[in-house]
């Protein structure tokens, strides 16, 4: 299908970027990889007056580190993640959950602060984010401000970025030495998860010290277990224990049905695929 | 492996050559309907009913044609007149109830997705942006949309003027047609019965290439290009349905991605841009969205199958009794009404079943018209027989495997005439299952299988059977006469020589993946000993290839290269003339081998080349002899081919959450002589992708209001490579014996084999938890209910 006719502009700095959104007084869209606008607009399910462009800042791509915070360029492409040594050695769990997502083709397009900004509930990347405390760095007319993943994700689709701001960078703890897993159940190989679990723990011999989980797709927004991690601390990594400790996850989500889950089923699944992550990372 | 002399004689039959078309259709460098353009040609787009079942009030158009680089908008009102009804080719009974059909819905739509009005404009993004500003008054109707309540009393109606909602019923009993029992009398009496309802659900084809139709109606002949299976006909119809004459209509199927029988059609689309490029004079394209295709091309299977088996304990199959509803959607395409009824003939499958009855309703709903896919009616049967084999295995205590033995026809046994009337002309349903069985480790599995049970493991194994067979080769003249089908199952091939001893082939089959310019250059250049590369095969065009019944159910080598090896061969017997007077010796002196024709005892001889060079000069040719070295020929098959196979399925299922994972994948095939083992392959593997596919992942679905909710591909699951196993592939070569090539087609069989094994083995792995069915698609959360109680 064809869009409707937009203006496009493609500014070369963050700043030109964000006077380009001050300027526009037409409904804009930011046009990250465009893995989720494209296809939106060409069923015309949105028709913007404008595309502001961010592939050409190169200062959105890459990732670097920042004393014991990284920090990611919100144009760095999930290839890049994918590939990147300081997050594959801080921050497994981004790298993993970036594995689980589409195909090659949509790796090498889209991109992370894409992702994040597009906020769908089932995307792969929000939750790990929100496990991770991430934080965001938002940049405006007003300045850059920095917004805690936790506060993030307000709704579907709908994130703390004003209408003229844009996502720049999230910064991430380092998490050295911890191990990961992320447990994506969905029923074709590139399609979006039905449920995830992101899940990273900080082991001392058996014990499990300290632990971060997140739920993809249990309810509008990713949904972090602290019930699932409060039960894992101190316990030995058992079948048993975690098992126990996944009892939990239903803390805080509300999930709904759609043709591929119901209600029940989806508590179901966050259930096993909780204890199934989090015994992936403790024995990893 | 039996392979006859014939088919491997000259060297390049039987060789996985590499497809000459591929280089092409791979790159995308070719003449897709869509890559076409023409001078002064005008880009056209659809506007389609977002209602199910609504009266059409008003549409006001005046906005849309008032905006920029709008050529035209044209409504049904404005073609009401010329666009007659679209074609239904098979009156299945002589009552039917078949309602209108337009192109172009006029005062009311009968599903969501149906065309309504068209913009004609100078760029496509003009003619998309001015459908949005067409306005439509819709009064909503009731929608109907389940079979079943459809058929009940008071029931709304999809066509209230036809006073109900079934559009005909078809019977067989094998009782009254004295080819066996009484399949009511068998269950009366039986030992044991098993009792199954069976749901086929929805598919979409989804074809690669979207369908695309470019109309040129400026010259004495309007020209259709159109990403068809069977542009001869869809010519035909064309005129049929438009009144316009048959000999001014040019149609070509250029390079075409994919059918699956998504294509085997005469579409609205196809009508709707003929009419307008006519009426405006100027060429048209109209190119579908993924979207559009998935709302208004036709879909797939959708039925309700309520099966009785009847058998005796020591697993012998005494009666088959088999109740059909089928899902017509809102109208009768082309052979919409036949495709059950070709599953009529396969529901007895490779089983000796002494009294069978058969009968199925069509019933009108509120959705996309459903029509041929992949198998078209055999998958479905095939489904439920190996389904029901399985269920009387288990209901017996017996292995699935030594059940199908019991009751399958014997090596020995053919020709075998089935209860349901067809006569089987080869088949070796014990070699191809022992070669399955060996390759796939049948008794190692099962032995795991009862390991993983007995400790209770959280994932466990299951083993699928499906020993299918199915009709290829459609059909014979006579056989579709009597199923009151529109038209014959002939086809046509020509062979030219040319003057400097190349070869030009023409075929009537219209290839759109299948291989056929390779295959045909394989048997040509056998046939008349020349060179692969000098063969050049010709189709989908009207014009060159001017008689022809394209391509479908597994047609295109068990009749379309018949008609190509018959009219080689009469290129061969004018040639033998030519020659004896050539090297002046009698005709029955001179011997044709490897392209020369020698005098037979003598080392005196001349090549096929040099006849061809000799008939183009003329100079000296025989008395009587036409100066012309081509020939044709109109193929009609005497009986259907009946490729087989064995097809073993290893599954995982992980009972914690439903999720299905193939382990492994045995296909054994048996489909007669093999002109190229690659494409064969090709057409095995994805056929088992097709398969495998409605088995577990995809499913058109409708919401209450008549909405398809699984509009995209994002919804509709088509899987790819990575959601399958490498599949383990053999074959076994029973020659068949109702043609020449022995050949029996492969283009059906992967799918049609592969979804009973796939569903017999997730049932099989779960099966001690008392599951003893899950409905199609087997999706986790089906497969967890089943085991863990609950509706579906």
């Amino acid at each position: 299908m064809i869009p409707a006719a937009f203006d496009y502009e493609a500014p070369s700095t963050i700043d030109e970027a964000v006077r380009a959104l001050a300027e526009a007084d037409d409904e804009v869209k930011i046009l990250a990889g465009g893995q989720s606008l494209l296809p939106v607009l060409r069923m015309r399910l949105a028709a913007p007056a404008k595309l502001i462009d961010l592939g050409r800042i190169g200062e959105l791509r890459g990732v670097r580190s920042d004393g014991d915070m990284l920090v990611i360029g919100a144009m760095t492409s999930h290839y890049d993640v994918q590939r990147d040594p300081l997050l594959n050695e801080h921050a497994k769990l981004l790298v993993m959950a970036t594995d689980t997502v589409a195909d090659p083709q949509v790796r090498h397009r889209g991109t992370f602060g894409g992702s994040l900004a597009h906020a769908d509930p089932a995307g792969d990347l929000l939750a790990p984010a929100l496990a991770l405390d991430a934080e965001m760095v938002i940049a405006g007319p007003r300045g850059r401000r920095t917004v805690p993943a936790a506060e993030f994700f307000v709704d579907y689709f709908t994130t703390a970025v004003g209408e003229d701001e844009l996502l720049c960078e999230i910064r991430v703890p380092k998490y050295t030495g911890w191990h990961a897993h992320y447990e994506k159940f969905n029923r074709v190989a590139q399609a979006w998860s039905i449920v995830g679990v992101a899940a990273a723990v900080r082991t001392d011999g058996h014990m499990i010290a300290e632990a971060r989980v997140g739920l993809t797709n249990m309810a509008s927004v990713p949904v972090r277990a602290r019930g699932v991690e409060q039960a894992l601390v101190g316990q030995e990594a058992t079948p048993e224990a975690i098992r126990a400790a996944a009892e939990h996850a239903l803390d805080g989500t509300s999930p709904t049905t759609d043709g591929n889950a119901d209600v029940a089923y989806r508590e179901h699944l966050a259930k096993v695929l909780t204890s199934r992550a989090v015994s992936a990372a403790a024995t990893s | 492996m039996t392979a006859t002399a014939d088919s491997h004689a000259g060297g390049e039959v039987g060789q996985a050559r590499l497809r000459k078309e591929d280089a092409r259709l791979i790159a995308g460098r070719t003449r897709w309907t869509d890559n076409m353009s023409l001078p002064g040609m005008m880009h056209m787009a659809i506007l389609r009913s977002p209602l199910a079942h609504a009266r059409i009030n008003r549409i006001d158009t005046s906005e849309a044609r008032s905006m920029s680089g709008v050529e035209a908008v044209v409504t049904g009102a404005d073609v009401a007149d010329d666009q007659g009804s679209l074609p239904c080719a098979w009156p299945i009974t002589e009552d039917m109830k078949s309602p209108n059909a337009p192109s172009l819905a006029v005062d009311e739509v009968n599903f969501a997705g149906e065309a309504v009005a068209v913009v004609v404009a100078r760029s496509a993004a003009e003619a998309h942006d001015a459908l949005e500003a067409i306005e439509i008054d819709y009064e909503e109707l009731p929608v109907v949309l389940d079979m079943s309540s459809a058929m009940t009393e008071g029931s709304d109606l999809v066509h209230p003027d036809l006073g109900t909602n079934a559009s005909a019923t078809w019977v067989f009993d094998s009782a009254e047609a004295g080819t066996g029992g009484s399949a009511d009398e068998a269950l009366a009496g039986a030992e044991v019965t098993v009792h199954r309802t069976f749901r086929q659900q929805r598919l979409i084809p989804a074809f690669m290439e979207p369908r695309s139709i470019l109309v040129d109606p400026t010259g004495e002949q309007t020209t259709m290009w159109s990403a068809t299976q069977v542009p001869h006909i869809l010519r035909l119809m064309l005129a049929m349905t438009t009144g316009v004459d048959e000999h001014k209509i040019r149609v070509i199927a250029p390079d075409v991605g994919g059918g699956f029988g998504g294509k085997l059609q005469v579409t609205p689309e196809e009508v709707i841009t003929f009419l307008v490029a006519r009426k405006l004079g100027k060429p048209v394209k109209y190119t579908e969205s993924r979207s559009e295709s998935f709302t208004s091309a036709h879909h797939g299977r959708d039925q309700i199958q309520k099966l009785s088996l009847a058998a005796n304990r020591d697993g012998t199959v005494t009666g088959l009794k088999v109740e059909l509803l089928a899902d017509m959607g809102a109208y009768l395409r082309l052979v919409t009404p036949g495709v059950p009824i070709l599953g009529a003939f396969m529901f007895n499958a490779i089983y000796k079943i002494p009294a069978y009855h058969f009968s199925c309703t069509n019933v009108f709903t509120n959705k996309v018209p459903t029509d041929a896919y992949r198998g078209a009616g055999r998958p479905e049967a095939t489904f439920a027989i190996e389904r029901m084999m399985d269920e009387l295995a288990a209901e017996l205590g017996m292995d699935p495997l030594e059940v199908r033995e019991r009751n399958w026809i014997k090596h020995d046994e053919f020709p075998y005439t089935t209860v349901s009337t067809l006569t089987y002309d080869s088949g070796n349903y014990e070699a191809a299952t022992a070669r399955a069985r060996e390759l796939f480790g049948y008794d190692a599995l099962r032995a795991e299988q009862a390991e993983r049970r007995r400790r209770g493991d959280t994932v466990q194994l299951g083993i699928g059977v499906s020993t299918f067979t199915e009709m290829c080769g459609l059909a014979p003249s006579r056989v579709l006469g009597a199923l009151s089908y529109g038209a014959g199952g002939w086809e046509h091939g020509a062979v030219r020589m040319l003057p400097t001893g190349k070869v030009e082939v023409i075929t009537g089959s219209s290839p759109h993946g299948q291989g056929h310019e390779t295959a045909w250059s394989q048997i040509v250049a056998d046939r008349l000993g020349v060179g692969f590369d000098d063969v050049e095969v010709l189709h989908g065009d009207t014009q060159s290839s001017h008689k022809g019944l394209d391509t479908y159910g597994s047609r295109s080598l068990t009749v379309g290269a018949m008609a190509v090896v018959q009219a080689a061969d009469k290129v061969i017997a004018k040639a033998r003339k030519i020659a004896a007077h050539m090297l002046e010796c009698a005709e029955d002196d001179v011997e044709f081998s490897g392209g020369r024709f020698t005098v037979r005892g003598t080392d005196t001889s001349t090549s096929i080349q040099e006849i061809a060079l000799a008939v183009f000069a003329a100079h000296d040719l025989p008395d009587g002899v036409e100066p012309s070295l081509d020939s044709e020929a109109t193929f009609d098959p005497e009986n259907f081919s009946f490729p087989h196979g064995t097809h073993l399925c290893a599954t995982e299922v992980d009972t914690e959450t439903g999720r299905v994972r193939l382990r492994s994948y045995v296909a054994v095939d048996d489909v007669g002589n093999v002109v190229n083992p690659m494409i064969v392959e090709g057409q095995v593997q994805g056929g088992l992708a097709q398969g495998i596919a409605q088995a577990l992942f995809e499913e058109a679905v409708y919401d209450e209001t008549g909405t398809l909710t699984s509009g995209t591909l994002a919804d509709y699951l088509v899987p790819s490579a990575a959601d399958l196993p490498s599949f383990t592939t053999d074959r076994t070569e029973t020659p068949s014996t109702t043609n020449a090539l022995g050949v029996k087609g492969v283009g059906e069989a992967g799918t049609i084999a592969s979804t009973p094994a796939v569903v017999n083995s997730v049932v099989d792995a779960v099966r001690h938890m008392g599951v003893q069915d899950i409905e199609m698609p087997c999706t986790p959360m089906r497969v967890w209910r089943a085991i863990h109680g609950g509706a579906r």
